[in-house]
């Protein structure tokens, strides 16, 4: 896939991250929905392997899921050139969508601890709870199913939700559950 | 250890243990971050309280609501929210770039190996497999937070309401999200803002 960005795109790619950082209540993930509709729906400046693609390694990789941006800002810069625009990519997506949030977070974080007993800071600690659980499990929804919903795609699904059970009712490590996956996959049984 | 008598918080407590360094600070958060396969949470729960004994549960408890309010990944909140603790700005910066730094790098590269064999069927299908995977484990999140509902202010039965509304205006609809955290979320807040006692 190959697409050219000009200035003003990479600015808009810049500002939807530094938009979306704000909205991430929740943590990053759960801005993974808008950034499959934007980049990959509306833009198309990412393809859904793509998308796909940069979440697994994500998950498999250590550290913050978070890192998943890094990888749509890397494969959006591959798409519009090559290393050099990957880079950028990178830095812009990982700024952007950290530079926003943590500023607040620092500021917010000593005057929430002073305040915790206030009422409008339990009701939105408390209010954002139903929201924030209903978008993990919608953002596992888009994951699962990518654009659209195929029949022939069961076995994913299959796995998609015996992997959701096994984490959910079992103390089974991760790592296991991703090994099983790739290994699945690499078989040709997906 | 909870054996605590109830004045012990008013005498002088021994000496707690904390970060020598910003290096230090830098240092642990980065080995941190290198454990943490699919998830840093556990892993920092048991470094930090356990281990190190920086902080107490209960204090761990308290900074972790805060970094889960608080937009942004929460563990990257709760990171920068420790380092600020005890070293102030740059505390905070040095605990974020320890927890970004390596992992970025291993990620990286790891995304350099996949564009080697992106076209090979086996790296493919691998990736197609670890993505349904992955997709379960974030669904799996969410059912375990589902738990935290039982006691909301609002009842089970208004927060499944907002969460099948939320759901469908996501996933189905495809609805942008600003819109949805703003009418919806904004809703919840004020419904339970009304619940809950002055």
């Amino acid at each position: 896939m190959s697409i050219t960005l000009s200035g003003a795109d990479w600015l808009h790619l810049f500002l939807h991250y530094v938009s979306l950082s704000l909205l991430a209540v929740g943590g990053a993930i759960t801005t993974a929905p808008d950034m499959h509709r934007y980049l990959v729906d509306q833009q198309h400046w990412l393809t859904d392997a793509q998308f796909s693609a940069s979440i697994a390694i994500a998950q498999a990789a250590p550290g913050p899921n978070v890192l998943f941006i890094a990888l749509f800002g890397w494969h959006v810069g591959l798409n519009a050139g090559g290393l050099g625009t990957g880079l950028l990519g990178m830095a812009m997506s990982l700024v952007g969508i950290l530079l926003p949030s943590t500023t607040l977070t620092w500021l917010a974080a000593r005057w929430g601890q002073r305040n915790r007993e206030l009422r409008a800071v339990r009701a939105f600690k408390q209010g954002m709870a139903p929201i924030v659980v209903a978008l993990l499990v919608a953002t596992s929804w888009i994951l699962a199913t990518g654009n659209q919903a195929r029949l022939q795609d069961w076995p994913l699904w299959l796995l998609t939700a015996a992997s959701a059970l096994l984490v959910w009712r079992t103390r089974i490590h991760l790592l296991w559950l991703l090994g099983a996956g790739a290994l699945l996959g690499a078989l040709g049984w997906l | 250890m909870s054996s605590l008598p109830q004045g012990a918080a008013a005498t002088p407590a021994e000496p707690r243990a904390q970060p020598q360094s910003l290096t230090d600070l830098f240092v642990s958060f980065t080995l941190l971050a290198l454990q943490g396969f699919g998830g840093v949470l556990a892993v920092v729960q048991r470094e930090l309280v356990e281990k190190k004994r920086w902080m107490t549960r209960e204090e761990f408890v308290e900074e972790w609501a805060v970094a889960q309010i608080m937009p942004g990944p929460n563990v990257v909140n709760l990171a920068l929210m420790i380092g600020d603790r005890y070293f102030g700005l740059r505390g905070a910066l040095a605990a974020l770039a320890g927890i970004m730094a390596a992992p970025t790098f291993v990620v990286f590269g790891l995304v350099l190996l996949y564009s080697q064999y992106a076209g090979s069927p086996m790296v493919a299908g691998a990736l197609r497999g670890m993505g349904a995977v992955a997709a379960g484990l974030i669904a799996a999140t969410g059912f375990k937070l589902f738990g935290a509902l039982r006691k909301h202010p609002l009842g089970v039965p208004v927060c499944l309401f907002f969460g099948a509304l939320c759901f469908v205006a996501v996933a189905l609809l495809r609805l942008p999200l600003v819109y949805v955290l703003l009418v919806l979320g904004g809703l919840c807040c004020v419904l339970t803002y009304r619940r809950l006692a002055p």
